[in-house]
């Protein structure tokens, strides 16, 4: 099942005032069918700009490469075609949508989503039923619905949407991009059970991260170390604590 | 293709979306010849079987037009009217009242039909007997310049609330109409104003008694029908001392390629204890992607709080008209009233709006609310306008005023005009002015979640407009949200 996701020699630039800027220099990276994997790397190595690229953010031009999804050319489609095929990124930093009530929000989504993929929509009340069961879970205040999307959530908060949608959207592939940063124990262990309660055969994640700590609780298949947009190494959970203890820089040497 | 651009083309498409409701309905007509002169005046007043008063009243407002200067200081361009190349009046033929829908003009019903009314709506509108037990929204038709039907008076007698055609109040409760009418926008008032009182054709009259609290929704469709027709409304609302009611009016229109003159006067007057809110959801033709064959909007909206404790709130849905020229204001007599205005306008191609509101604050403790909202997009131009004066008299008045204009494209521009006049110390004014584009941040956000770019706008401008949207009555709501393409929110709680 190794072409669930497959990204092969992947190349992308921004336009950065008038200079193009390349940010993925040829990229390659496989995450199997029901595995989650971690991505750490040093802060500017394009973490982020990768999950974009892969949810299909326009102004980050893919001069090289390819990434293909469940078999398909993943970089022809448009966002929502991405999302509607199972794919979600929590993002690093969430997006505030002003008025946007939080409940209509999500529960455009959901049938945006369940409608792509030819499933029946979610009335009123069973969109309720499903959120709440969510909310609960996550520890998430009934406020939270009634607000706008995002304004004026703590940083805390903002994560716990992310993981909020990214359960009620059910992609077979996650990216989490920082989802622990900002957050303290009992939010981490919280948004970490959130992820590992939707292991199965048929759920990957890649999880993106700066701390060891998150990976106690969400433990990886594989752990990859990107630098200077590309993934320079590879291996077992256990790289993530030699990274904690001594750093990235044996794996940059290494890599140079 | 770049995000930006792709955005743009899809909010045109959006907000585009060809004028739907233009089309023409041929019914017999009784029109009246072109040109406006005394003898239009004393036509119209005679065809409306008016009482001498009246006819007098109209005489005097024309001689004032005859001296006043159409205002230029609008930001709004448009080619010179020609007042004299218009027909003043046009009714349809009178026939005796159906008594089933079968018996109704079939042109009307499809006309209906294509505005998507409900069926035993339009039974309403067209004054089938027995039709108006089913339906909670009492609706005066205005088809052209006479009222087709008006329904539920039975209801809405029974509470003592006059729900009629101004033309059938001049006859039937003079007493009222004189008392009233032009205490809120005299005849000499402005321009537009004038040109109303000499030639108006028809609109509402309301009247809540004391203590009344008005048992449903009162709305109005307005249809502009023949063509080159002017249509000149007038509308007179009176809630007595804590007497409540909520006003509803809708605007479509058929498309044709001459520009058309509308100005309609609104006098709104609330007493002691007593509240009226006006909705308006505004969809006139706009005019082709060139802006050709488009409404000339102007309109003359005013309510006075004469009563302490009085509440007057405006809200309005706005969408249509090639030129839009309407400041509904607030004039705040009583101690301790309340004037409200919550405004949506979305310009898009050439069409040019120039709204906004005033707010006289007359008397101690009196307190105003402005929230405007602007949606620029094409090439679109878009003013606001906002006029806050507190009066000597007006000790611990309080305004608040927020207008913010979103901007989609860079083609289309949002103007936010704001005059303060405070010769009270004591009063307080604070404004809070906001632009901004929707973000491809904003836009990314949603479309990873599923949503296409066309519902991710519309949900990104409904949330704009929240504010001024969940003022509107339910009924009113579905409508707004047809309008701008977006999905309401409220799902929970
Ligand atoms: N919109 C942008 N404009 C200019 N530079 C950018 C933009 N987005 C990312 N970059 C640059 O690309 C590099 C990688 O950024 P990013 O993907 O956010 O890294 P990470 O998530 O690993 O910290 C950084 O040097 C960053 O400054
Ligand atoms: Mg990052």
């Amino acid at each position: 099942m190794s072409d669930f996701l497959k990204i092969q020699g992947l190349q992308a630039r921004i336009d950065a005032d008038g200079t193009p800027k390349d940010i993925l220099k040829g990229l390659d990276l496989e995450v199997p069918k029901g595995e989650i994997h971690a991505i750490m790397g040093p802060n500017g190595s394009g973490k982020s700009t990768l999950s974009y690229v892969l949810a299909g953010r326009d102004d980050y031009e893919v001069t090289g490469g390819s990434a293909t999804f469940k078999g398909q050319d993943l970089l022809a489609l448009d966002p929502e075609e991405r999302a509607a095929l199972g794919l979600f990124l929590a993002f690093q930093s969430p997006v505030e949508l002003p008025g946007v009530n939080n409940a209509n929000f999500l529960r455009t989504a959901v049938n945006a989503v369940r409608r792509a993929r030819g499933e029946a929509e979610l009335d009123a009340v069973a969109f309720l039923k499903a959120v709440r069961a969510e909310t609960k879970h996550l520890s998430m205040s009934d406020d939270m619905l009634k607000r706008a999307v995002n304004v004026g959530f703590s940083g805390g908060e903002k994560k716990r949407n992310e993981v909020l949608q990214m359960r009620l959207l059910q992609p077979s592939f996650a990216i989490l991009d920082e989802t622990d940063s900002g957050l303290d124990i009992d939010a981490l262990r919280i948004v970490a059970e959130g992820v590992n309660s939707l292991r199965s055969p048929d759920f990957s994640a890649l999880v993106i991260t700066h701390h060891q700590r998150l990976l106690d609780y969400i433990v990886p298949d594989r752990v990859h170390v990107m630098a200077h947009g590309r993934i320079i190494h590879s291996g077992g959970p256990d790289i993530a604590k030699t990274l904690e203890k001594q750093g990235y820089t044996q794996f940059l040497e290494a890599a140079a | 293709m770049p995000a930006v651009t792709e955005t743009r083309e899809t909010v045109e498409k959006l907000a585009k979306s060809s004028y739907e409701w233009g089309f023409e309905t041929d019914i017999e007509m009784d029109i009246a010849p072109k040109g406006l002169n005394e003898e239009t005046v004393r036509l119209i007043s005679e065809r409306k079987g008016e009482p001498q008063w009246m006819l007098d009243w109209r005489l005097k407002a024309f001689r004032a037009w005859l001296e006043m200067e159409e205002p230029t200081w609008a930001h709004i361009h448009h080619p010179p009217i020609d007042y004299q190349d218009a027909h003043y009046f046009a009714q349809p033929k009178k026939k005796p009242g159906p008594k089933s829908l079968d018996e109704v003009d079939p042109e009307l019903l499809r006309t209906y039909a294509k505005l998507g009314i409900p069926l035993h709506e339009q039974a309403l509108l067209a004054g089938v007997e027995g039709a108006e037990e089913r339906l909670p929204v009492a609706v005066d038709a205005v088809f052209d310049s006479v009222s087709v039907a008006t329904t539920f008076r039975k209801t809405l007698a029974e509470a003592g609330v006059i729900f009629c055609p101004i033309s059938d109040a001049i006859r039937e409760h003079p007493e009222l109409v004189q008392k009233y009418l032009g205490t809120v926008v005299p005849v000499a008032d402005n321009f537009f104003g004038a040109l109303n009182s000499a030639v108006f054709t028809d609109g509402s009259f309301v009247y809540i008694p004391e203590g009344v609290r008005c048992p449903m929704e009162l709305s109005t469709y307005f249809r502009i029908n023949a063509r080159n027709t002017g249509q000149f409304e007038r509308t007179l609302i009176i809630a007595e001392d804590r007497a409540t009611v909520s006003y509803l009016e809708g605007c479509t229109a058929p498309q044709r390629d001459e520009n058309q003159l509308h100005a309609a006067v609104v006098e709104l007057i609330a007493m002691e204890d007593a509240s009226i809110k006006y909705s308006t959801v505004q969809n006139w033709y706009p005019g082709d992607d060139e802006g050709r064959g488009g409404i000339y909007n102007f309109v003359t909206k005013r309510g006075i709080c004469r009563g302490a404790r009085s509440k007057i709130s405006w809200t309005q849905v706005e969408t249509g008209s090639a030129i839009t020229w309407k400041y509904p204001s607030c004039v705040l007599a009583g101690e301790g009233s309340v004037g409200e205005f919550y405004s949506v306008a979305v310009t898009n191609n050439h069409q040019q709006a120039d709204t906004g509101t005033k707010m006289i604050h007359l008397a101690p403790n009196t307190r105003s609310t402005i929230i405007a909202k602007t949606i620029s997009a094409g090439k679109s131009d878009s003013t606001y306008r906002g006029l806050v004066r507190m009066q000597p008299k007006a000790r611990n008045a309080r305004n608040f005023t927020q207008c913010d204009s979103l901007l989609i494209g860079d083609q289309c521009g949002a103007h936010t005009v704001p005059y303060i006049e405070s010769r009270n110390m004591t009063a307080r004014v604070e404004h809070e002015a906001t632009t901004s584009k929707i973000s491809e941040d904003q836009l990314f956000y949603c479309r990873s979640r599923g949503l296409s770019e066309e519902d991710a706008v519309g949900l990104i401008v409904n949330g704009f407009c929240r504010e001024v949207l969940k003022e509107l009555p339910m009924e009113f709501a579905v409508e707004a949200q047809k309008l701008l393409q977006i999905s309401l929110e409220g799902s929970v709680g």
